[in-house]
């Protein structure tokens, strides 16, 4: 007889950390397969017309990359916080409160010129964002209260909060009663690359990945981070400052997702809505956690998600369901969790008696 | 408010509470044996569409009821698989749930939406106790499950703090090096307590479409799952204290409705922020207070390994 | 007649990513008596014992008990066939009273807890074994002395008749252990099976009526204490007769360096952890802290580092008032501190050895290039450590959890000395580390004291106090209760003092 037993992996070579990921995928997609024959659709069409709608066109590609923007930037955003062990699943409510802000602004003064208002929409939004960060940062720094739960709680008081704005005081009244707020004027919308509705987001997204590289890996305050992050006590034992990193790290999250916010209002909608992210700040997390928290991996599975965003409105034309694409991504991530364990873990088989 | 218009409104702040009330114990079980589970939200939905299919087929509430229960029970065993048997990453699989959740009771629910139930609950009233001015017409015309919830939540409760099971429960999600060293199997408790969250989950979704709507459309639950998961944080990992918690949320909820209905649509979304703003207070008052993590389980959210050195 | 072994354990072997921790062990008990296992640290004790007690599987071996053979797949079947251990580390659920700890897994119960009913019971079986434990309280509030009982009438309490003990005396005062040692005797008086994990020899000779020598991973030696001698049981341990270094006194120490005057430190709980301590370290002379663990050694060790806020007292470094200065102000003073926790608190986990070797220094223009870190200076200040302190590493990009205990206390111990420090503070230095290891932590520490660093150590056996102090001071309930001349001190007075008799004389 054989008995199976689990060994914890020591250290691992490059083929266990990509041929997992890659198997974990291939099993979902078959998990997929069997799932749409079994609901009676044609998997291997449904498939082709996901990979087309995804990326079967430059416009398809642009959409992806649309979609794949605030994912980047809402991975980057908690990554920082994860960086140090801060469980920010807050990044949803920092986007509205920077789509929020940056709103306000651009509503208010719509005739500034662009050179000034977007940086000072980008501001506001960063700004409100940090807000909606620094406080779970402020109530966990100085009295150690659970970040994950205040950031989780205040998605909600966010969201409620620009529902009331576009139900209630910014409604535009020409909206014939839909929760909208006026369209923004032509200043405050982001510049798009060519004719695609891809905007300078892009660009901002992969900025600060960089910056977070660089930071992370090369500087003493991105060395503070690491230690903090590994350990509490080894940092206080450096003399590094955690109260202030705790706060500055959770402001400097919160202000990216505000920063996602303010792109999704001023690239896409051009005004304040209802539903501004259909959870971008939840798909971040995944985003960030699939990376391991690599700035530059966190730009590609982003894009990856958008793929996957993207490929399930194109099968919506074949009349299936949304809720199928739903299934699908969330079979993808049961499969890429399983795969984690066997990176971590190897089983054994041992004769036994 | 009148009186006559305060007792229809109470008694709407129950029947608002008790699907958070049975989702919200549920996840005190889970959380109390170490396991966080954020696919609450998920687990109400596979239920309410699987208790609204079955009754439809059926013409039975109550083989609904089963079926609701066995949906959130499955649900919850995928999440108990990976976190407990693979270790995983419990938030991300949490949410995993919610989106696989949301996904399953769309796809099974496409030909149901806007039905009518079959057999839907209806407020049966106690005798005698329904005729007591103010708290009859209250706490005792209400439909049964209301005071199944009631009963589970007490028994739960009764379970975790005054039985040697309870103690095993609870040792896990404390200390499960302590409850490995004297036999307990760790494991078995955290997949036995994540599938109790999971059933109780279920049932609240039922509710939702057997009870308290009573039909289905998709995302039916419109974000109660996360509701549940604040109020186990506001009930501090209690169920007795969930049972207020609910009513208080379940009042917030009936009185935003009854606002928007009056056509104060404004004031019903700062109502809405309330159940939240008040955990998010609760927690901090707790936690300055006694200064550590609330009475949250110390190992909540960690995977227990034996072997690890 | 020849008696029946209650557990008898057959080749095992056991090995861990790495390392063979287990090879080929064989290993008997008997009814009635009271075995130590004896070993250095590493040389697979407890992993052996885990196996016993069914916490790890063997990966080969078999193990028999009253003479059937069985297989555990976890503790709680070794529990069932009566065999309990006790770790190091206790598993008791703090936020549990001491009867709910007890009663917790427990088999043959009803399903509802009657609490007096439970607490009953629990008293009954401390009052025979006179643990003296409250059933109600909550193990928060308990001594690790006092834990450790609950953990043996956990043990009690399920009817076992093998108790297995991992290092029960470490976390105790010598009475303590004496009370320890008269319960385990009284246990294989009635029939029952104790074996004790030690590395102390006089434990061994005291207690033990049967003594098995592990040493890297295999049976050296295994007779009964009669047939032995302690010099025996060195060589079983080691294979190599042990030098210790010869030490000699310092016996002028400069001026006085470090000066703490009515110190008091408050605990993690609030309470005051240091009550009054009173005590100055000259250059040139190491003071020891003698105490049982627990009575405001880390507070005080934390409050010189400047990890801890004192709520009253002064502390002076070289005449200059440093009480309100923070750690990294200490630092730039000359004041390191190597603390208790190696790997958490001294070295960062998962960082590589380069990163490590820079924590407390990181900030430095010397690492420096505006705000960017000087990998470049960096990694030829790692490789000068590595080298300078003889620490074995493949990598110094490797992170430090792949070093060996004893060079992790190098790497440590040398990036503080590196400082050219003033004075150095250690707790516990050599805790967990083999012989070699731990006497090469002592030459640094006695070769920087001759540089005229002054030093204060916090240690748990009184023979290395001894052996390496020129003062010591005794601690006990957050008081330092009295400062004497190792020399002239003997070790019945110091373990008087530890439990708090008053301090005779001047």
């Amino acid at each position: 007889m054989y008995k199976v037993r689990m060994v914890r992996r020591e250290h691992n070579s490059m083929w266990v950390e990509v041929i997992v990921p890659i198997m974990s995928i291939i099993l979902a997609v078959a998990f997929g397969w069997l799932f749409l024959s079994w609901s009676g659709h044609d998997a291997a069409a449904t498939y082709m017309r996901m990979l087309n709608g995804a990326i079967g066109s430059k416009y398809n590609l642009s959409e992806t990359v649309v979609k794949a923007i605030p994912l980047m930037l809402a991975g980057l955003a908690v990554s920082l916080a994860f960086r140090m062990k801060l469980w920010n699943i807050g990044g949803e409510g920092q986007l509205y409160m920077g789509a929020f802000a940056a709103s306000g602004i651009a509503l208010a003064c719509g005739d500034m010129s662009a050179w000034l208002l977007l940086p000072l929409m980008l501001l506001a939004g960063f700004a409100a964002g940090a807000i909606w960060g620094g406080i779970p940062g402020v109530l966990r720094a100085y009295w150690q209260v659970n970040e994950t739960i205040t950031t989780l709680m205040l998605n909600y008081v966010a969201i409620f909060w620009v529902s009331y704005l576009v139900f209630g005081p910014w409604k535009d009244p020409a909206s014939m009663g839909f929760p909208l707020s006026a369209r923004f004027s032509l200043n405050a919308y982001l510049p798009v690359l060519g004719t695609t509705r891809v905007h300078l987001g892009l660009i901002i997204a992969i900025i600060i990945a960089v910056l977070f590289y660089i930071i992370l890996n090369y500087t003493r305050w991105g060395y503070e981070i690491r230690v903090s992050g590994e350990s509490q006590e080894a940092a206080r034992y450096a003399g590094i400052n955690v109260t202030r990193n705790i706060i500055l790290v959770m402001l400097i999250s919160g202000g990216i997702a505000g920063v996602t916010g303010m792109i999704e209002v001023s690239g896409i909608t051009h005004r304040l809505q209802q539903g501004i992210s259909p959870g971008y700040g939840y798909t971040g997390i995944i985003v960030a956690w699939l990376a391991r928290l690599n700035p530059f991996a966190i730009i590609l599975v982003a894009f990856l998600f958008g793929a996957l965003l993207v490929g399930g409105f194109g099968i919506q034309t074949m009349g299936i369901s949304y809720s199928i694409v739903l299934i699908l991504q969330g079979a993808v991530l049961f499969f890429l969790l399983a795969g984690e364990f066997f990176r971590k873990y190897r089983i054994v088989l041992t004769k036994g008696d | 408010m009148e009186l006559s218009a305060l007792v229809p409104f109470l008694a709407a702040a129950i029947v608002a509470g008790t699907p958070i009330l049975f989702a919200a114990v549920g996840e005190v079980m889970a959380e109390r044996s170490g396991i966080l589970n954020l696919g609450v939200e998920g687990m109400m939905l596979v239920g309410a569409v699987m208790g609204f299919m079955i009754t439809i087929v059926t013409g039975n509430h109550w083989t609904g009821i089963i079926a609701a229960m066995a949906g959130g029970g499955l649900m919850a065993l995928i999440h108990a698989f990976i976190t407990v048997t693979l270790k995983g990453n419990q938030v991300v699989s949490g949410l995993a749930l919610t989106i696989f959740g949301t996904g399953v009771s769309g796809f099974l629910g496409k030909s149901y939406q806007g039905m009518p139930t079959a057999d839907p609950f209806t407020p049966c009233v106690v005798p005698l106790l329904s005729d007591i001015p103010v708290l009859g017409p209250i706490l005792f015309k209400q439909d049964v499950l209301v005071y199944i919830s009631i009963i589970l939540a007490l028994g739960f409760w009764f379970l975790l703090y005054r039985t040697s099971w309870g103690l095993t429960i609870r040792s896990a999600g404390e200390n499960p090096a302590a409850a490995d060293a004297v036999g307990i199997s760790v494991s078995r408790v955290r997949y036995l307590c994540t599938i109790i969250g999971g059933i109780m989950a279920g049932l609240g979704g039922a509710y939702l479409s057997l009870a308290y709507v009573p039909s289905w459309q998709e995302n039916l639950t419109a974000g109660r799952g996360w509701i549940a998961v604040a109020l186990v944080i506001f009930a501090l990992w209690n169920p007795l204290r969930a049972i207020a918690g609910a009513y208080l949320f379940g009042g917030v909820e009936a009185l935003a409705f009854r606002l928007q209905t009056a056509g104060i649509q404004i004031s019903s979304f700062f109502l809405s922020m309330l159940p939240y703003l008040l955990t998010i207070l609760v927690l901090v008052l707790v936690t300055v207070r006694l200064r550590q993590e609330a009475g949250a389980p110390l190992a909540l959210g960690v995977p227990y390994d034996r072997e690890e050195r | 007649m020849k008696r029946e072994p209650l557990i008898e354990m057959n080749n095992i072997s056991k090995s861990f990513p790495g390392v063979l921790a287990n090879h080929n062990i064989s290993f008997r008990v008997y009814p009635g008596e009271i075995h130590a296992l004896l070993g250095e640290n590493g040389a697979g004790k407890s992993t052996l014992m885990s196996i016993l007690a069914g916490l790890y599987r063997p990966d080969s071996g078999q193990i028999k008990v009253r003479g059937r053979q069985v297989q555990f797949r976890s503790p709680r079947y070794a529990l069932e066939s009566g065999i309990g251990m006790i770790y190091q580390h206790f598993r008791l659920v703090n936020n549990f009273t001491v009867a709910e700890n007890i009663v917790l897994g427990a088999k043959r119960r009803g399903i509802i807890n009657r609490q007096e009913g439970m607490e009953g019971k629990v008293q009954e079986l401390s009052e025979r074994f006179g643990l003296g434990v409250d059933p109600a309280a909550r193990i928060s509030n308990l001594s690790l002395g006092e834990q450790q009982r609950v953990e043996i009438l956990k043990m009690l309490y399920r009817g076992c008749d093998v108790l297995i003990m991992d290092e029960p005396t470490t976390v105790l005062t010598p009475r303590e252990v004496q009370d320890l040692f008269k319960v385990l005797r009284f246990m294989a008086d009635e029939g029952r099976a104790v074996v004790l994990i030690t590395h102390k020899l006089h434990e061994v000779m005291e207690i033990a009526d049967y003594v098995t020598v592990l040493r890297k991973g295999e049976v050296a030696g295994s007779d009964r204490i009669e047939n032995l001698h302690e010099s025996d049981l060195t060589h079983m341990m080691v294979a190599r007769e042990i030098e210790y270094g010869q030490v000699n006194r310092n016996t002028a120490p400069g001026p006085a360096v470090l000066e703490i005057k009515g110190l008091q430190v408050r605990g993690d709980l609030g309470y005051l952890a240091v009550k009054d301590a009173t005590l100055d370290i000259r250059s040139g002379e190491i003071v020891s802290i003698a105490g049982v663990a627990g009575n405001g050694q880390r507070e005080l060790v934390e409050a010189l580092a400047g990890l801890r806020t004192p709520a009253k007292g002064s502390i002076r470094m070289k005449g200059r008032d440093i009480t309100d200065y923070d750690i990294r102000k200490r630092l730039e003073l000359g004041l390191n501190m190597v603390p208790e926790d190696r790997l958490g608190m001294g070295l960062v986990p998962n960082i590589s050895v380069m990163d490590n070797s820079i924590l407390r220094s990181y900030y430095r223009p010397e690492f420096s290039r505006g705000p960017f870190l000087n990998y470049s200076r960096i990694r030829k200040y790692a490789r000068s450590l590595v080298e300078n302190y003889n620490i074995y590493l493949s990598d110094i990009n490797y992170p430090v959890n792949f070093l060996s205990g004893g060079n992790l206390q190098k790497l440590l111990l040398g990036r503080e000395l590196d400082k050219r420090p003033q004075v150095i503070i250690a707790s516990y230095p050599v805790r967990g580390l083999d012989v070699a290891a731990a006497e090469a932590v002592f030459q640094l520490l006695l070769r920087e004291r001759d540089k005229g660093t002054a030093i204060l150590l916090v240690l748990e056996d009184l023979d290395d106090i001894f052996r390496l102090s020129d003062r010591v001071a005794v601690m006990y309930d957050g008081e330092i209760r009295a400062v004497l001349d190792a020399d002239t001190a003997d070790l019945n007075t110091i373990g008087a003092l530890m439990l708090g008799a008053a301090p005779t004389g001047a």
